[in-house]
């Protein structure tokens, strides 16, 4: 629970990031990427993280598509759009303005 | 993209599950791949039982718009429940569409006639001139015809405010094209060069009249053809201009074709030719009044200002004319001077145009308009009833949707999409219905060979009638029964003991309005009928039997020896019996009056009404002779007449009037009677009798030498039952005889009396069916009623029969309140009635809505309907099983 609750309102960031850096993920790569890169500090349950990405889908910062795999099963991978790259840009700004100020709580106090 | 694929994903609901859950398993499988337990995985979807169904769910809503998703859902779920009830879904969708079409059938017919405005420029400030006068008889009437030079005194005096328009009626007329020999009928106006350019009009081809055509008498003999006529006769020849049209002695030269919608502005007539005023012999003439003048306000005047002064200007200006005027009263009494000189000037608004029609029609299709209302009216009471008792049978249902959380606004929407639902198959059937029964009415007015014309487009303004109708008719279907079904109260329903009365109380109130609208529909028909049958039966007092009319004119005029030449030809044509002339024919809608002087005194106040006919005319028409004897050959007029009865008592009360002498007109030397003839209708069916005389065909002038006449009627008495059989034979033998004479239109007296009653006919027919399906869907409605309360009283009538009610009790329980109901709508349809036929009193003939039978009428029929329709209600309850019923509880 401690996990998901240190996600809370960054998991957009997260992905569009994730997203940035690496194009044309499905929804498991997004997973483990979140949680590599974190070194495993970070995870995103299967449960937020699909609304999650429907959210930014209709919202048009992110672009999905169908592809085939080499199992044969198809796979949706979602991809950065412009105004993703905005959105990133945004959030971004966001949490080092938020963790700044929090930081500076942490020291003063 | 998002707002776009959440609205279409509304429509895939099924298909969006399927690749929500198709990611969701890649997702798992990627998951064992990498090296997960697999169990661990499906698990990590979400924790506990249906997780993966949470998630679905909640990706789903993401991905859609919610509310068109349960609309979508209550569609499919509003067009399953239409499908279980087909033949009452069928019916209520037929009757909505009956209603509705006929709805906007008549407004079609309503707004092109009266409303809309006519394609021109300015519109809206465009009047037309009137005068109000008391004429024959003392009664108010209006004068809008206008001489040409009391309208050029008042274009000069108004000039600075405003432009004035002389546009005459579109006459039938006969032309001559250079394009074929033929003569043929055209609808020919007379305007005043000005009219093209004030109404911002642009030509099609060629140029249109400008005010240099119209300066001078014959200084201008160019036509233009409307756009419509050179479309339906010349094919839109663009070789068309330069050619030649003869009417009468005059040629034109085609000069421009009309803009394409414009087809003049006599509402029901379309201009096929536009002629200089200046070239009409009767522009010269001071004592003719023969066009309309119309009023266009000059941009940026105001008319809340201008008009009334500028009436003033133009009344003084015209009674100064016509005072000074001295052809125009030639021999006229100073009494009837005066009362013909006291007018009084209006201006009417007249942007839709103006036309007899809209005259002779405007409260005729203003009532079918109402009728066809009330039927729509009926028709969702009738269905609004049907929901009603759908949705109390469901009530357990919405009792378990509310407990079960379901929204009641989400209630509503389902039962309003239903009757969306139904409105909209209806209003496609009403729709094909309108489009075909508006060109059939318009079709049924005016006579056959000259039927009135519209242009009766389906443009924005009958798409937003049709949509504001849908709305009222989704609102009143709907909403009641919506209302009542979402006011469910979960507990009592589900008990199964919901308020037996709240339902029946909704509809016996349904009952009572459709009861009274029906009365309505009937008791107006019933009046309407009754009119025509009267008018119909009316006696002539003439035979219409094989007399073929042939309506001749002459360019030049011929004298009365050619016409009886003329006459002798044609009789010794094999199947005719005898010929006979007269000057125009009975009930043809001409008349012409005379002043009467009895002994050289001054004209008596009553005029008469004179026709000029040959020997043997009285008994090819079969009027006989009450005294007297018929005209012969030696008889010329002035000189001898005979009268009619109303003649006789109007100027020769109480004598006898073989022998005494009168004076028609100014300077005749006086007439004797020679004849009595009973009354006859000779002008219009509807008007009561009035003094007639008949003289001799054969006219001499003061000199006693012959007169000439352009135009007459030969009356042809066929052997064959059907006269116009020999019509074509006739009026070729006429042109060959080459004196001048030629047919101008060919008719039988049969059709000119059934012309007399078409306004008549095709109301009484269209108020007849209006009746028919108001009566049906009433009953229907009744019957739906009375069998559903029935249905939901089946425990207490059972109950009331095991403890002894009597079969006759049980009878008076089940119908007392409907006939109740009945007598109560029935009393405020008819009242409604007595307003609304006051509205139409013009349109009656020889029936007041007071008589006693007109009222019995409707009343009867519906207790008549209402007791067939109670019957099988009746019967099912005297069938109830007060064990069966009993052993069930």
């Amino acid at each position: 629970m401690a996990k998901t609750d240190a996600l809370q309102g960054s998991l957009d960031l997260l992905v569009l990031k994730i997203l940035s850096r690496r194009p044309r993920l499905h929804g498991y790569a997004i997973m483990a990427a979140i949680a590599d890169t974190s070194g495993e500090v970070l995870r995103a349950e299967e449960g937020s993280l699909y609304p999650a990405l429907y959210r930014m889908e209709e919202a048009g910062w992110i672009s999905a598509e169908w592809i085939k795999k080499h199992t044969g099963r198809r796979a949706r991978v979602y991809e950065l759009t412009a105004a993703g790259k905005k959105q990133l840009g945004a959030e971004e700004s966001r949490w080092q303005s938020v963790s700044l100020a929090i930081n500076r709580v942490l020291r003063e106090a | 993209m998002s707002l776009w694929s959440r609205i279409s994903n509304a429509f895939r609901g099924e298909r969006l599950n399927h690749e929500i859950d198709e990611e969701l398993q890649s997702h798992i499988e990627e998951a064992i791949a990498s090296g997960r337990d697999p169990d661990e995985a499906r698990r990590a979807l979400g924790s506990g039982p249906g997780a993966t169904l949470r998630t679905r769910e909640a990706g789903h809503s993401i991905r859609v718009t919610g509310w068109l998703e349960s609309l979508v859902a209550d569609t499919k779920f509003g067009w399953r429940q239409l499908g279980r009830n087909k033949i009452t879904s069928a019916a209520a969708v037929l009757s909505l569409a009956l209603g509705i079409g006929s709805c906007v059938g008549a407004f079609r017919l309503i707004d092109a006639l009266l409303w809309r405005p006519l394609p021109i420029s300015n519109a809206s400030s465009l009047y037309v001139l009137s005068r109000k006068v008391i004429g024959l008889y003392g009664r108010p009437t209006e004068d809008e015809y206008w001489a040409t030079s009391d309208f050029n005194l008042m274009r000069d005096a108004a000039r600075n405010e405003a432009d004035l328009i002389a546009i005459s009626d579109a006459d039938r007329t006969d032309i001559t094209s250079s394009v074929g020999d033929n003569t043929e009928k055209a609808h020919v106006a007379y305007i005043s060069g000005n009219m093209f350019p004030l109404f911002g009009l642009e030509p099609t081809l060629g140029r249109l009249l400008t005010p240099s055509d119209d300066r001078a008498p014959g200084a201008g003999p160019y036509a233009v053809l409307s756009w419509d006529y050179w479309n339906h006769r010349f094919g839109r020849d663009p070789h068309i201009l330069g050619r030649s049209l003869h009417i009468g002695d005059q040629v034109f030269e085609i000069i421009g074709i009309g803009p394409r919608d414009f087809t003049g502005t006599e509402k029901g007539t379309v201009t096929d030719i536009f002629l200089p005023l200046s070239m009409s012999g009767l522009a010269t003439l001071d004592a003719a009044s023969w066009h309309r003048v119309f009023l266009m306000l000059k941009p940026g005047v105001d008319p809340g200002t201008a008009l009334a002064p500028l009436r003033e200007h133009l009344s003084a200006i015209s009674h100064t004319f016509e005072a000074g005027c001295s052809t125009c009263f030639q021999g006229v009494p100073q009494a009837t001077l005066n009362r013909l000189l006291n007018k009084e000037l209006v201006f009417y608004p007249a942007a839709a145009g103006i036309s007899d029609l809209q005259k002779d029609y405007r409260k005729g299709f203003v009532l079918l308009g109402l009728l066809a209302a009330l039927v729509l009216l009926i028709a969702c009471v009738n269905v609004a009833n049907m929901m009603t008792a759908q949705a109390a049978a469901r009530a357990q249902e919405m009792a378990l949707r509310i407990s079960i959380g379901a929204g009641r606004s989400r209630l509503i929407q389902l039962i309003l999409v239903q009757s969306a639902l139904l409105a909209l198959f209806a209003t496609v059937l009403g729709a094909v219905f309108a489009a075909w029964s508006a060109p059939f009415v318009l079709g049924l007015i005016n006579p056959p060979d000259d039927p009135a014309r519209l242009a009766l487009s389906a443009d924005w303004r009958v798409m937003g009638f049709g949509l504001a109708l849908i709305l009222v008719v989704v609102v009143l279907l709907g909403l009641l029964p919506a209302l009542r079904a979402s006011a469910v109260r979960p507990v009592a329903a589900l008990k199964g003991g919901e308020d037996p009365h709240s339902s029946r109380r909704l509809m016996r109130g349904a009952i009572a309005l459709q009861v009274a609208f029906c009365c309505l529909v009937l008791f107006l028909s019933a009046l309407f009928v009754a009119s025509f049958q009267r008018l119909q039966n009316r006696p002539l007092g003439f035979s219409t039997d094989r007399l073929l009319l042939l309506q001749t004119v002459t360019d030049k005029g011929q004298l009365p020896v050619v016409w009886n030449q003329t006459a002798d030809a044609v009789c010794a044509v094999p199947g005719v019996d005898s010929v006979a002339i007269s000057g125009w024919p009975l009930l043809g809608r001409i008349r012409i009056n005379s002043d009467i002087s009895i002994n050289g005194a001054p004209p008596s106040p009553t005029p008469a009404f004179f026709l000029n006919v040959s020997p043997g005319w009285l008994s090819t028409m079969k009027i006989p002779l009450v005294a007297g004897r018929d005209f012969n050959s030696q008889d010329t007029s002035p000189g001898v007449a005979i009268v009619n009865e109303t003649f006789v008592k109007t100027f020769f009360p109480g004598q006898d009037a073989i022998g005494r002498t009168f004076q028609h007109g100014a300077n005749n030397p006086p007439s004797k009677i020679v004849g009595v003839t009973p009354d006859i209708p000779d002008h219009d069916l509807r008007e009561p009798n009035r003094p007639v005389f008949y003289t001799p065909f054969a006219g001499v002038d003061s000199k006693s030498a012959p007169t000439s006449e352009d135009f007459a009627t030969f009356a042809v008495h066929t052997s064959a039952q059907n006269p116009l059989t020999l019509a074509n034979e006739l009026r070729q033998l006429i042109a060959q005889r080459h004196n001048g004479l030629h047919v101008s239109n060919v008719t039988t007296q049969l059709e000119l009396v059934r012309d007399q009653t078409i306004r008549e006919r095709l109301i009484a027919m269209l108020a007849a069916f209006f009746a028919a399906v108001a009566l049906l869907l009433a009953g229907i409605g009744l019957y739906a009623v009375l069998n559903y309360s029935v249905l939901k009283r089946r425990r207490e009538i059972g109950i009331r029969m095991a403890i002894g009610s009597t079969r006759a009790g049980i009878v008076r329980i089940v119908t007392a309140d409907v006939f109740l109901m009945i007598a109560l709508g029935g009393c405020a349809g008819i009242a409604l009635g007595f307003g609304a036929a006051r509205y139409v009193a013009s349109l009656f003939y020889q029936v007041k809505a007071t008589d006693a039978d007109m009222i019995a009428l409707p009343a009867c029929a519906i207790l008549l309907t209402a007791l067939i329709a109670t019957i099988p209600a009746v019967l099912r309850a005297l069938d109830t099983d007060p064990t069966e019923i009993l052993r069930a509880e």
